[in-house]
């Protein structure tokens, strides 16, 4: 009955407008309607649809106070040149109240390279920093304790060989495993769809992969073991609800393969987690990061019957999104970002990496860093979005906004399901056809000028080049080269070829958890390019298979 | 540099060079030809063809690997389709094929279908010729199995070998009669999904009903190339057939046929080329054509009266 | 008929292909035939598939800031192997401060983000040989 009203009202409304849409037209290419009511949420239902903080299906947020009890942990990827030039940074942004440390890595360490691989050449300490051996690793971390911070790794196809690397500096602070908080990325599906960083074939990858979730479930329990990370592809150029729909397709198969592996679902899966970007689209990144915690939430206890609430909850780290940064007007990007942690904030996220301003130019200064740090502590003290728990919840807009890409979110999945899951998906192609697919359409409406970007298409202005940008000058690939061979010289190479040769009897055997003999070649200083290079002759390497 | 010693001294450039004047139809093309002719004949050729997704590219680099093996030069010439709407390509073949380029004993040449009347199996077969001159002794030409053309100029090959993947459901039905029966051997690749014992026993019913084959019944591999299963047994298969060739005396009759085919395509091409300049294009032809609208004449006496004249 | 054949290449480790793939498909589109050679390529590997395919352009992409060692890496390769009149142009994450040195290396071009893909197109019609 007063739905009815409703729609009567609703429809006089909008046949008033239209007398007025003559005169004054709205803006092209809107793509939400113009208002959203009660009608737009119809058989919504507060209890099954959002439920309380802290319960399931977890809409509203994983924990029951949220940031009123803590804000979320204001953790700034960073990373570059060495590990001494890293420790500083990190040092740096500790001190500033950065609640936690994010490790980046450049590409021949993503890559299983060490700095002296011919593959390695113009890449050293360019994106994050170089790690070949333990000894840097021992340096990132110095005057760090492992046991009072916790620390986000990106590393995908060597994770292994990293994990351990922080396992073992963690020995010889005198920290045991069990204590060591924080995050490997691990996620090696967007690799192969999104981001590059491969190295091994899908099968040993995944081994890898249980590997750790059950060395790390016995001896290192609060570390998360993988992030799910949707991150990637969204920045290859997915709409909202492909990044989240295929990253938990992408989180699927990693539950599948841990059960298939023999574990027990609720004995890893408090430990899963996800990456989400947050985009432009303030309010459309608040409604993904909702959905995806109700699709995760049914996923887990529908599809594969998980118990604990801690394994139904989606818990993510965020970070904004890169690729939305302009290299025009460069201080643009500050408004942008602050935005974006608006929505992420909004968006209920555990964890937040804020982009500074010179991103799209370069790695960015400290004095960019510290504004992009700045900016998340304005949202979290002065700007009231953390003051009450999903504040957005109710918003007709918004919980219509949630529906609309859970449903999507569940159309992809469904026809994932039907290839026969994310690594068939991924190997047939599907996922990065349909990521490509939306990132030409993005570049097209921007060229077309059905899409504004400020200081793009539109309000460009002639600008003087930007000055201070950081330089990773080319010494450093020499520095490490001449590292690695004094770590060649000291160490003990008999037990490096032991402990070398043990590890490609394991990787040949498939029952075997390859973790504590990764953990010897660490410990006994083998480089990564050894580990690596041993797994390599076993496993073989991943060959893309990209179609435009 | 002179292109056709260049070729015939083994350097890359100038074989780079003399199949893009014989793609783009420069002037010189006709000249390298000429020259390069008599160096010819001594390549094995085959011919690779299947439907999209099948594979072809991926089996193509690991054939071409296995090759390498037993000690033989190959030479590769993968075709994709021209976008008829822009009249662009993406030749995205060198994604499987890059890790060949750092050996001397391989070169791969992408080349664009470019609409179906840019003379593609001529320009095809001249680029196989060029290679072949170069002194490479297997030479794949690989194809998608969609148009009539692409069907073409495998179907010259020595040895033609049809991939298909299980799965694919009713589109096996549309390319039979296109492709399979093309096939002078069958491979059934990514063979470790399910409906590989199907399509095979399908493959095997159809071979029954076909009375082309006979003395030679074409062998169903299955391969797994993404992970280089299988491909042994191919290139066995593939030199088994080579050697039934020379046996039974069939290799020269294919390369007879081949000849015939080609400068036959070469003479059709020329007179169409001549009469669209000539006839065609003027404005008496325009006329004639009004004139046919409106049914003061009718084409048949026109057609002869036009074929009187130009073919004298 | 003399299409215009384009290379697009990412050199180094780099896995951001999202620019390139976008740049190919609009190469395409705009009548070129475009090689796209995924990622991770050496230069070797990239002034060898230009000579096998005798491209006119060699379009490289890369953002992880390795462009001042590999893009005239490739430059001198490709002039190593005779191929003098290719264009090579480059695209990604690269200060304005480098580019002079890029182009004094033989980079003819250099597109920065933000850049319309209709930009390189006009850029490759008017420059190429």
């Amino acid at each position: 009955m007063a739905n009815e009203t409703l729609k009567a009202g609703f429809d006089k409304y909008m046949a008033g407008v239209e007398a007025k849409l003559a005169k004054n037209p709205e803006r092209a290419n809107l793509e939400p309607n113009r208002l959203y009511t009660p009608l737009d949420i119809e058989g919504f239902d507060y209890e099954k649809d959002l439920g309380f903080p802290g319960e399931y299906p977890y809409t509203r947020g994983v924990q029951p106070t949220m940031y009123r009890g803590r804000f979320w942990t204001m953790r700034m990827y960073a990373g570059f040149s060495t590990a001494e030039e890293s420790n500083k940074r990190y040092r740096y942004l500790l001190a500033n109240g950065g609640s936690g440390l994010s490790c980046a890595f450049d590409l021949p360490t993503q890559i299983g390279y060490d700095s002296t691989d011919p593959m390695a050449e113009g890449e050293v300490g360019k994106v994050g920093v170089a790690i070949d051996s333990l000894a840097d690793m021992e340096i990132l971390f110095d005057q760090i304790s492992l046991d009072q911070v916790s620390t986000s790794m990106t590393i995908n196809a060597p994770a292994s060989v990293l994990l351990c690397m922080y396992i073992a500096v963690a020995e010889k602070q005198g920290v045991s495993a069990d204590k060591l908080r924080g995050t490997i990325q691990n996620d090696i599906l967007k690799e192969y769809a999104a981001r590059g960083t491969y190295i091994f074939p899908p099968k040993p990858s995944m081994r890898l992969i249980t590997n750790i979730f059950e060395y790390c479930s016995k001896n290192v329990p609060l570390w998360n073991t993988i992030s799910i990370s949707g991150y990637h592809i969204r920045e290859a150029g997915s709409t909202a609800s492909q990044e989240i729909a295929f990253t938990i397709a992408d989180g699927i198969a990693y539950v599948e393969a841990a059960i298939k592996a023999g574990m027990n679902v609720d004995d890893f899966a408090g430990r899963l987690s996800f990456f989400w970007n947050a985009h432009n689209n303030v309010l459309e990144e608040v409604a993904k990061f909702r959905a995806s915690r109700r699709v995760w939430a049914k996923v887990m206890k529908e599809r594969f019957g998980a118990q604990k609430p801690k394994s139904q909850m989606l818990r993510v780290h965020t970070q904004t999104a890169g690729s939305m940064l302009t290299a025009q007007q460069p201080n643009n990007n500050i408004v942008r970002v602050a935005l974006q942690t608006a929505a992420a904030v909004m968006g209920g996220t555990q964890s937040l990496h804020t982009n500074s301003k010179d991103e799209a130019l370069a790695l960015p200064t400290t004095e960019s860093v510290t504004i992009a740090l700045r900016t998340q502590q304005i949202v979290a003290y002065e700007s009231g979005l953390a003051d009450t728990v999903d504040p957005l919840g109710g918003s007709y807009y918004v919980e219509a906004l949630t529906n609309k890409i859970e449903a999507e979110a569940w159309e992809y999945i469904k026809k994932i399901d039907e290839i026969g899951g994310a690594p068939e998906a991924i190997a047939k192609g599907y996922i990065q056809k349909e990521i490509q697919d939306s990132a030409y359409k993005w570049q097209m409406d921007i060229e077309k000028g059905d899409r504004i970007i400020v200081g793009v298409n539109k309000f460009q202005q002639e600008e003087e080049p930007p000055k201070n940008l950081l330089r990773v000058d080319g010494s450093v690939g020499k520095l490490q080269a001449d590292k690695i061979a004094a770590l060649k010289a000291r160490r003990d190479n008999a037990k490096v070829e032991e402990t070398l040769a043990a590890l490609e009897k394991g990787c040949a055997d498939e029952s075997v958890n390859l973790m504590p003999l990764i953990l010897d070649a660490v410990r006994a200083y083998a480089t990564e390019g050894e580990i690596c290079g041993v797994m390599r002759k076993v496993f073989g390497e991943y060959q893309s298979h990209t179609a435009l | 540099m002179n292109i056709v010693e260049g070729v015939l001294n083994h350097s890359r450039l100038a074989l780079a060079k003399a199949i893009t004047a014989v793609e783009n139809e420069y002037d010189n093309a006709v000249e390298i030809m000429t020259a390069i002719y008599p160096h010819t004949g001594n390549a094995y050729v085959i011919g690779i063809t299947g439907p999209p997704g099948a594979g072809k590219s991926t089996l193509t680099d690991k054939l071409a690997k296995e090759y390498r093996k037993r000690g033989k030069t190959v030479g590769i010439i993968a075709i994709d389709p021209t976008s008829p709407f822009s009249g662009g390509a993406i030749l995205g073949d060198r994604i499987r094929m890059l890790d060949l380029t750092a050996d001397e004993g391989i070169f791969v040449r992408s080349m664009a279908t470019r609409g179906s009347l840019g003379g593609l199996s001529q320009k095809a077969g001249d680029a196989v010729k060029l290679m072949d001159a170069y002194g490479f002794d297997v030479i794949i030409v690989e194809t998608v199995g969609v148009g009539q053309s692409e069907v073409d100029i495998v179907k010259t090959a020595d040895t033609t070998m049809v991939v298909v993947i299980p799965g694919m459901g009713d589109d096996i039905q549309a390319i039979k009669a296109g492709i399979l029966e093309i096939g002078d051997l069958f491979t059934i690749n990514k063979a470790d999904r399910e409906g590989t014992d199907k399509l095979n026993i399908e493959i095997e019913m159809m071979l029954e009903l076909n009375p082309e084959h006979f003395g030679w019944r074409p062998p169903i591999n299955r391969t797994i190339a993404s992970k280089g299963e299988g491909i042994e047994a191919v290139v066995d298969s593939i030199e088994e057939h080579k050697a039934y060739l020379i046996e039974s005396d069939q290799l020269s009759k294919i390369r007879k046929a081949r000849i015939k085919n080609e400068v036959t395509a070469m003479l059709n091409d020329r007179v169409n080329r001549y009469i669209d300049k000539n006839v065609v294009a003027t404005s008496e032809f325009d006329i004639l054509v009004e004139k046919l609208q409106i049914r003061e004449i009718e084409p048949y006496s026109v057609v002869a009266d036009i074929v009187g004249k130009v073919l004298r | 008929m003399s299409n215009i054949r384009v290379l697009v290449a990412k050199p180094g480790l780099d896995g951001h292909d999202r620019g390139a793939k976008v740049v190919a498909r609009a190469l395409r589109d705009a009548g070129f035939e475009v090689i796209y050679t995924g990622i991770r390529l050496t230069p070797e590997q990239i002034a060898e598939a230009a000579l096998q395919d005798d491209v006119k352009v060699v379009a490289l992409s890369l953002l992880s800031g390795a462009h001042n060692t590999l893009f005239p890496k490739v430059v001198e390769l490709l002039k190593e192997k005779g191929l003098t009149d290719v264009l090579v142009i480059g695209g990604g994450v690269i200060p304005d401060a480098d580019i002079p040195g890029l182009k004094a290396a033989g980079i003819a071009e250099v597109f920065t983000p933000g850049t319309p893909t209709g930009n390189i197109v006009e850029f490759i019609n008017a420059n190429v040989k």
